[in-house]
């Protein structure tokens, strides 16, 4: 509008932006580069140095003496400290505390006699006159600069081990029919307060409006009471996947009502009435024309309820539970967050695991988003 | 996976006895009240009455829902907060006693206020800017996308990715958290940023921001292109400058939506409770009213007492902006 496009002041304009997008991507990028990095490597140097080779200090144990072959009337131990992640040692140590006491190729001697030699490409070797004893394997602390090495192993770790894919099932599980629900519910009622007349309706309507702000903290207490009441009278469990359904539903529904009526509203009245004349009934009409055409506000609002009650953690917690069976994503990370803080390899897989079903939706139905958002917010037929 | 074929077959099952309720409903009212058949005065009353009574089938589900799941647990929250920790027993305004004199509800008061002056305001701020910015470029798109796309992320998934922002390692070792390690490189002294009280409830609002921002930009940014040319024109021929065509042209025009986005962001923040949660779990002075209401749902097998009565602060805080958007919408429907 202001400026012609090579004008400085055009400059500063595409400078900040940029500044901006890459204040606002870089921690986003900074957890999916780092859930691709080897965990030995994460833990030790910054993600944004990914690309270039680090130095570690890393403390090996050597296999112990049952590893042990006999040759030439010696007993050898040998093996390689950098196992097969390739690399290089510049120095070693046989105690953690001084990583770089001998220099690559050189010997030193151990108990009873015995010699530990470490090679610069990691290659080690333990050499006794007698048979060794004991049950643990020596220690070997060295330097080594590692080249990058990006690895999948954090998400098959997490996957398995950690409890994130059953809790990926449980979030599919919750999401799916949380959002389809509400639809189903809040489409027939947005017609009613858009097409119907009927005393009470400009009340039902202000109501609608004020429960989307009513905090979910309020509902809280009570439903739990009714669902532990409910679950002791017929003697079943009080946290149900269909009660979270239920839950998430009724929290939905003042938005979809408003979101999906607001747009209902903005139809031609002429189609309406012309079905009318032809005979149609209230029912015929929303099923046949209007359900049909609310189909943009009904896909918007579907992504919204999406979003929502897969990012969602205290309706899960709540009305689900935190056992180990029933976690669901978010619920998981919270406790991961807890019991792993220090485990970043962990952290970051699972995070992304999180985010990535989100993220997907998000770019690929981005259009529907922001027409649901100014649908929502800024006021419109 | 199994719940998955059960959460599958209740959806269908629920779209289903959705589609008799409607359909069924709607037949049983026509087999009552037939529109043809007699003569045509019968006919008419029929007509009327079934029109009378079809809006309430078409509401009913949903009414139910928003009474059993909304409604209601308002006025039952209200009794609650004046109950002990069971619910059962009366106890008059002890709970509200018990809060106001409670250290940690205080902090909780005073860091919610602090959240509701920073983030709605820097949200805005940096949403009008970003659109007003990207309004000019060509890639202009591009970057709105991206500055869009933590709204996709969880609350807890932020709470990660901002974790690992401010990671905290001794100062002899290398920082792996960016913030950290940026503070290093200019020569400071490495922190741990969350576990310094006060100053931590700040990082804790970044990732509001951070998520928020993207919301404020998109509905900005429309209410920006809703301005009408010719006046901008108009201000330019007047010989206005760049400042002068944005804090006293566009800012007014849109400042209906300035307000709703601020307003929208301001219930959010009331409500934030994941990422305190997830970040610091209200320890080292963080805490604020949602977290500290769930802590007390569950505290030593739960108090419904005083969790109520918190949720109750919270409610309050809601209710101006919620006569304030009632007010609107029924202004805005005599305008129809």
């Amino acid at each position: 509008m202001t400026g012609t496009k090579n004008s400085p002041l055009m400059w500063v304009v595409h400078l900040s932006v940029l500044l901006i997008v890459v204040l606002w991507t870089l921690p986003t990028a900074g957890l999916l580069i780092s859930s691709l990095r080897d965990k030995n490597q994460l833990a030790s140097s910054g993600w944004w140095t990914a690309l270039s080779t680090s130095t570690q200090n890393v403390v090996f144990r050597a296999p112990g003496p049952e590893a042990q072959v006999e040759t030439d009337g010696k007993f050898v131990i040998a093996g390689n400290v950098l196992g097969n992640r390739g690399g290089q040692v510049s120095a070693w140590g046989t105690t953690p505390t001084k990583p770089s006491e001998f220099q690559p190729g050189q010997s030193s001697t151990l108990r009873e006699g015995s010699t530990l030699t470490v090679q610069s490409d990691g290659a080690f070797e333990i050499v006794s006159p007698t048979k060794l004893e004991g049950n643990r394997g020596q220690r070997i602390a060295f330097v080594a600069s590692i080249p990058p090495r990006f690895t999948l192993d954090n998400y098959r770790e997490v996957l398995s081990a950690q409890g994130i894919g059953s809790s990926f099932i449980n979030s599919l599980t919750v999401a799916i029919p949380s959002t389809v629900i509400p639809i189903l519910v809040a489409a027939f009622a947005a017609y009613a307060l858009a097409w119907m007349k009927f005393p009470g309706r400009a009340l039902i309507i202000a109501m609608v409006v004020g429960l989307l702000v009513v905090p979910l903290q309020m509902s809280l207490i009570p439903l739990l009471k009714i669902y532990n009441g409910v679950g002791e009278i017929f003697g079943v469990p009080s946290k149900t996947y269909l009660g979270i359904w239920l839950a998430h539903t009724g929290f939905g529904l003042p938005l979809a009502i408003y979101l999906l009526r607001n747009y209902m509203a903005g139809l031609p009245r002429e189609i309406m009435e012309s079905a009318r004349v032809d005979g149609a009934t209230d029912f015929e009409i929303f099923l046949k024309i209007v359900l049909p055409l609310s189909f943009p506000a009904l896909a918007s609002f579907a992504i919204f309820q999406f979003l929502w009650t897969w990012n969602d953690l205290l309706v899960a917690m709540v009305f689900l539970g935190a056992g180990n069976e029933e976690l669901v994503l978010t619920g998981r990370l919270v406790n991961l967050l807890g019991s792993r803080g220090g485990n970043w390899e962990i952290l970051t897989a699972s995070a992304f695991i999180t985010i990535v079903v989100p993220l997907l939706v998000f770019f690929t139905l981005q259009r529907f988003l922001v027409r649901g958002l100014l649908a929502g917010s800024v006021k419109g037929g | 996976m199994q719940q998955l074929l059960y959460a599958i077959f209740t959806m269908v099952a629920g779209v289903i006895g959705c589609a008799i309720y409607f359909f069924g409903s709607n037949f049983i009212l026509d087999m009552i009240f037939p529109s043809n058949g007699g003569d045509a005065a019968k006919a008419g009353r029929n007509i009327r009455r079934a029109n009378m009574i079809r809006p309430w089938l078409f509401l009913g589900p949903a009414l139910i829902a928003l009474v059993l799941y909304l409604v209601y647990p308002v006025f039952d929250s209200i009794r609650l907060s004046f109950s002990d920790r069971t619910g059962t027993h009366f106890v008059g305004l002890s709970n509200y006693i018990w809060m106001f004199g409670d250290a940690q509800f205080r902090e909780s008061i005073l860091n919610n206020l602090m959240w509701l002056l920073v983030v709605p305001a820097a949200a805005t701020f940096f949403g009008l800017l970003i659109a007003v910015l990207t309004d000019r470029i060509w890639w202009g798109n591009i970057a709105k996308s991206l500055i869009f796309m933590p709204m996709a992320i969880s609350f807890v998934g932020a709470a990660v990715i901002w974790k690992f922002v401010y990671d905290y390692r001794d100062a002899a070792t290398a920082q792996i958290g960016i913030l950290n390690a940026i503070v290093v490189w200019f020569g400071g002294e490495p922190h741990a940023w969350i576990t310094i009280p006060f100053w931590n409830n700040f990082f804790l609002m970044a990732i509001l921001v951070w998520i928020q921002t993207g919301f404020a930009m998109v509905i900005l940014s429309a209410a920006l292109r809703g301005i009408p040319e010719e006046t901008i024109e108009a201000a330019v021929i007047d010989g206005a400058n760049g400042f002068q065509i944005f804090f006293k042209i566009m800012v007014p025009q849109i400042w209906g939506t300035i307000a709703v986005v601020w307003t929208t962001i301001t219930i959010l923040v009331l409500k934030v409770f994941d990422v305190v949660l997830a970040m610091t779990n209200g320890q080292w002075q963080s805490q604020v009213l949602a977290n500290l209401m769930f802590d007390w749902m569950f505290r030593g097998g739960g108090d419904f007492g005083r969790g109520a009565a918190i949720a109750i602060v919270i409610m309050v805080l809601v209710i101006p902006i919620m006569i304030w958007n009632i007010r609107n919408a029924r202004k805005e429907m005599e305008g129809h």
